[in-house]
This record gives structure tokens, sequence and C-alpha cells, in this order.
């Protein structure tokens, strides 16, 4: 293998360095005493906001909402999505092509689209807005994540096994609990996580099935358009790119002796 | 060895093994059950819901009232071709063509190098450093963003610092793509856009260009074409289906956003913008659902197109 020329190098160093500056930006604006303005280089540092946001119980209401919203949605996906992978990894039948598509759309129809039609269909049956409105529209998206992994690894599940459990006496559910389970566990796990880290992150769709409500997400967006103590909203960001970051971390590793992680559409 | 040292958990009797016997002698039976749960929720609760929005595009709205005329009619849809409504569209598909356009810039010397020259250990670094940000925060990218581009930001002082400044204060004079600040000029919400998406569009371009055999450059470099026209008449109509799938993505959620809109760039509409206003403050539900289906349309025919570059087969 031929090495690689100066300029590409540069290049692709680049673009990864514009990948990543603007995070730093972030962890770095965490510890300025400016709190008016985004003023560069910051005039002082300071380690009072990270005190600051332990004391706001606002924030801890909306981590704490956008924790369980995020928890609920991702079993919900976990349950469903199986199932649907479960189904459609092996069978073959009329309309599978339709339903594998319908799957995938609430990640390929814009975000806006998905909230307005939930929003509407919610006011039409009359259901007040609570957590459970949120968790819908979480977990219509989080399916995709969770059967994208599971269809993956179901395909690479060697038929032959369940036959095997099967002829030894073992029933449909022993040889689910016993074969197959251990199986797709770990893609069952790393799509659980890219599901908690989707819902725990988003806003789009969450903007319209929240009401008064407000997840760590809807909390940030109003302090991006409004902002009041700017190095907050920072401090509070570097705790999202931690609570994220984890899960899907994992996830990678759960996944990276297969396929690669199935979760390139978000 | 026999049976009975494989120490097997004892064959069920009574329903549950009556139930898992029917199951298992009728597969569609069983593929209908599984089905059934998921289908029920996206089919039902999801389609229907998108189905009756999109639906009253056929509607309209009474002026005086503000209420909805449930009397089909092609009067909203023809709206979105008054000039008003026109410049919103083609406003936001010129914005997201730049910006699919920039991504693959950027993305293509990054796809390139880890698909052709990096080793194993620093393929998983690129991997890691591509899918780290992807999976970032989506407002914490935005707000990122805000930092740098604020007039008294990071980005300014770094130009001021090399002398550039002057460079900066010329291109935002330039009409469309400049403004006060780059916070609120399009320059501003085309770079924010391609942060934000520029993942979606390494990872098919890097799959797509990971599957151009060796051999076929060896043999083009054999032949003896000098290497950039080995790179322009194999390497780049290969890597091509590639960066139509990242387009998919690149594209479609440039359409449908609203929020970087909201916080970056300039005051006139975009079409996530307007959709959003429709709805709410203006109420006018059925201008807002015809508004959701042009990125609708425009992706479903970008599909199509996509398709036929086999596209597909690099996501």
């Amino acid at each position: 293998m031929t090495r690689a020329p100066l300029s590409l190098k540069i290049a692709a160093l680049a673009g990864l360095a514009f990948l990543h500056i603007p995070l730093l930006f972030i962890l770095l604006y965490c510890f300025t005493t400016e709190e008016k303005s985004y003023a560069f280089p910051p005039p002082g540092f300071t380690l009072k906001w990270f005190g600051v946001v332990w004391g706001r119980a606002d924030i801890w209401a909306a981590v704490g909402l956008s924790l369980k919203v995020a928890s609920i949605a991702t079993l919900l996906a976990l349950v469903l999505g199986t199932l649907a992978a479960g189904a459609l990894a092996r069978a073959r039948f009329f309309g599978r092509e339709p339903i594998s598509l319908l799957f995938v759309l609430p990640i390929a129809l814009p975000g806006i689209v998905t909230g307005i039609a939930l929003r509407q269909a919610f006011g039409l049956m009359e259901i007040p807005f609570s957590v459970w409105t949120i968790v819908l529209g979480h977990a219509t998206f989080c399916i995709v994540v969770v059967y994208n992994n599971a269809v993956a690894r179901l395909r690479r599940l060697s038929p032959s096994l369940i036959e095997a459990s099967m002829d030894l006496g073992a029933d449909a559910f022993q040889t689910f609990r016993l074969v197959v389970l251990p199986n797709i566990g770990t893609a069952l796990l790393a799509g659980g996580m890219l599901a908690f880290a989707l819902s725990f992150d988003e806003v789009i769709v969450t903007t319209f099935t929240a009401g008064q409500q407000s997840t760590l997400p809807i909390w940030m967006l109003s302090e991006l358009i409004r902002p009041r103590q700017r190095p907050v909203t920072n401090v509070v960001a570097v705790l999202v790119i931690l609570v994220t970051f984890l899960p899907i971390l994992a996830a990678y590793y759960l996944t990276r002796h297969g396929e690669a992680v199935a979760g390139s559409g978000k | 060895m026999s049976l009975a040292t494989l120490d097997l958990p004892a064959p069920r009797e009574g329903l549950l093994r009556r139930l898992s016997d029917v199951l298992v002698r009728r597969a569609r039976l069983l593929t209908l059950l599984l089905l059934l749960p998921p289908l029920l929720w996206l089919g039902l609760v999801y389609l229907g819901s998108l189905f009756v929005f999109l639906g009253q595009s056929v509607f309209s709205i009474d002026e005086f009232s503000g209420t909805i005329v449930r009397e089909p009619t092609t009067a909203t849809l023809l709206e979105l071709f008054r000039p008003a409504n026109l410049d919103i569209l083609l406003r936001t598909i010129g914005i997201a063509g730049g910006v699919t356009l920039l991504c693959a810039i950027i993305a293509f010397p990054i796809a390139y190098y880890a698909a052709r020259y990096a080793g194993p250990k620093v393929k998983a670094a690129f991997y890691l450093a591509v899918m780290m940000p992807l999976w970032s925060s989506y407002l914490v990218k935005v707000y990122g963003w805000k930092l740098l581009l604020a007039k008294e930001g990071a980005i300014g002082w770094f130009a001021g610092k090399l002398g550039l400044g002057g460079a900066l204060e010329a291109w935002l004079a330039l009409p469309l793509v400049g403004g006060p600040s780059l916070s609120v000029s399009y320059t501003g919400m085309v770079l924010t856009f391609t942060y934000l998406w520029l993942p979606f569009m390494i990872l098919p371009v890097q799959a797509a260009l990971e599957r151009v055999p060796p051999h076929l450059i060896e043999a083009a470099g054999d032949l003896g074409a000098a290497p950039g026209l080995v790179f322009r008449t194999v390497i780049l109509p290969l890597a091509m289906p590639g960066v139509v799938a990242g387009s998919i993505f690149t594209f479609s959620l440039t359409l449908g956003d609203y929020i970087v809109p909201q916080i970056i760039g300039t005051s006139a509409l975009v079409l996530g913008q307007a959709v959003y206003t429709l709805q709410g403050t203006a109420g006018n539900i059925p201008l807002a659902a015809a508004f959701s289906l042009v990125p609708i349309l425009v992706m479903a025919v970008f599909l199509t197109l996509a398709k036929r570059t086999g596209a597909f087969d690099a996501l």
C-alpha cells in the first residue's frame, strides 16, 4: 500500500478537526466568568457555574423527565423492534418491502412532520399532553434503531441452531430464551443504548408532543432562544454529551465484531 | 454420549407446549403474531396520524373566521406557488443544496484517507471520531456554533489575530451570503448545517470507497493513467453511489429542520419555520400540510433517482 499524499492527510485531519473543535469550545465556555455574551477569549475562569447548575431545580426536573421518557421509550422500542426484527429477518411474504419501509419512515421523514401529525392526532382523540404523549413520539422513531440492530444479528444467526434446539426437545419459548436471546443479546443492548441516546437528545418531535413539560433538550432550546446565564447552558451541554456519549461508546464496543453499528440513520 | 447426560430441560407439558407446537408448525401465524404489535403502532397510530395531517392539504381555511373548510379544493396546494411561498421553498432547497455540496467536499478526503490509507487502528480511531459528533446532542452542536459564530465570538477573534478581519468583513458585506455578523447570515446557517450532517456523508462515502477493488486502481495505473486521471475516471465514479447516499441524509435533514434557522441565520423564513408558524400561531393547518408535502415529494424524487445509481447498496 502506498503512502497518502500530504495534501490528503491535511485535508482529512482538518475535516476531523472541524468535527471536534466546536465541542471543545463548549467545554471552554463552562468556565468563563462572562455570562452576558460569548466574548472570546473568556475574560476569566471560574468553577462557580457547576455549583449553580447543582442548585437549579428546573434543570434537575428536566433531567428527571428526560431520563424517565428515554427509559420507557427504550423499553417499548426494544419489545416492538425485536418483534418486528423476528418477523422480518427471514420470512418472505407479500407486503414485506412496504412494511420494512414503514419501520424506517419515522426517521426518514422530517421530524417536524411526524411531530405535527402526532400532535394533531392527540388533539383529535382528546388525549391530554403527558409523559406518555412524549414517550409515544419517541418510541415511534426508536423502534427502527432497535430493529436495524436486531435484524442484522438475526440474519447472521444460523437457522440450524434453532433447529437443533427444537430437535433436542425445547419448545419455541425455551428456544427463544436459551438460544435466540443469548445470541442477539448484545445487539439488543447496543440498539437499546442508541435508542436511549436518541430519545434523551430528541427535540423536534418533543416540542409538539410535550405541552408545557420540559425535557432537557426543550430546556436547552429555550435557553438558546432566550439566553439567561449562558455558562449554565454550557455546563448542561457537557452533561448531555456525557450522558449520550457513554451509551454510544458502549454500543460501539458491543457490536464492533459484527457489522457496523446499525444506527447510521438518525 | 446418550441424550440423558446432556442435562436437557425436560419437555414441558400443557398449554404452553401446545401453543408452541402451533407456532412452530404454522410459521405464517408466528410471523403475523410477531408483526402485529409493531404494525398496530406504526401502521395505525403513526401512519394514521400522518395521513390525517397531510390529507388536510386538500382543505382550505376560511379567511374571515380562520376555521378549516372541509371541502376538497386545490386552492391550498396552489397557494404554494404564490411568490412569497415559492421564495421560501427555493431558499430552503438552495440552502439544502449548498449544505450537501459542502458536506461532500469536506467528507471526501476523510472518507478517502480512512478507506484507502488507514491501518486497522487508525481506521477504528477515525470511525469513533466520526461517530462521536454524530451521536452528540443535536442542540449542543448547534449551541457550539452559536458560540463560535457570535460577533464577539472565537471565529471573529481568530480572524482578527490572523489579519483576516478585513476578509471576514468583506465576506459579510457580500449580498446573499453576508449579514451583520456570521451568526445572522446564510454563511453561518450553512456552516452549522454542514457541521451537523457531515458524519452522515462521511460514513456512506467511506463504505463506497472501501468497495473499490484495489486491482482496478492498479490496472488503471499500469495502463498509463496518471494518479489524477485514475482518481477522476475510476475512483470518483465508483464513489458516487456513496455520495448520493450521503446526500439523501444531508438534503432531507436540512429540508425539514426548523431549529437551526431559529437560532442561527437571517430573519427570512425557511420551510421548516414556515410549517411551524403556520400550524402554531397562524393556525393554518391546511397550508402547513401543503408545505410538509414538499420535502416528502422532493425526497421521493431524490430516492427514486438515487435507487438508479445504486446508492442503497452504499447505505
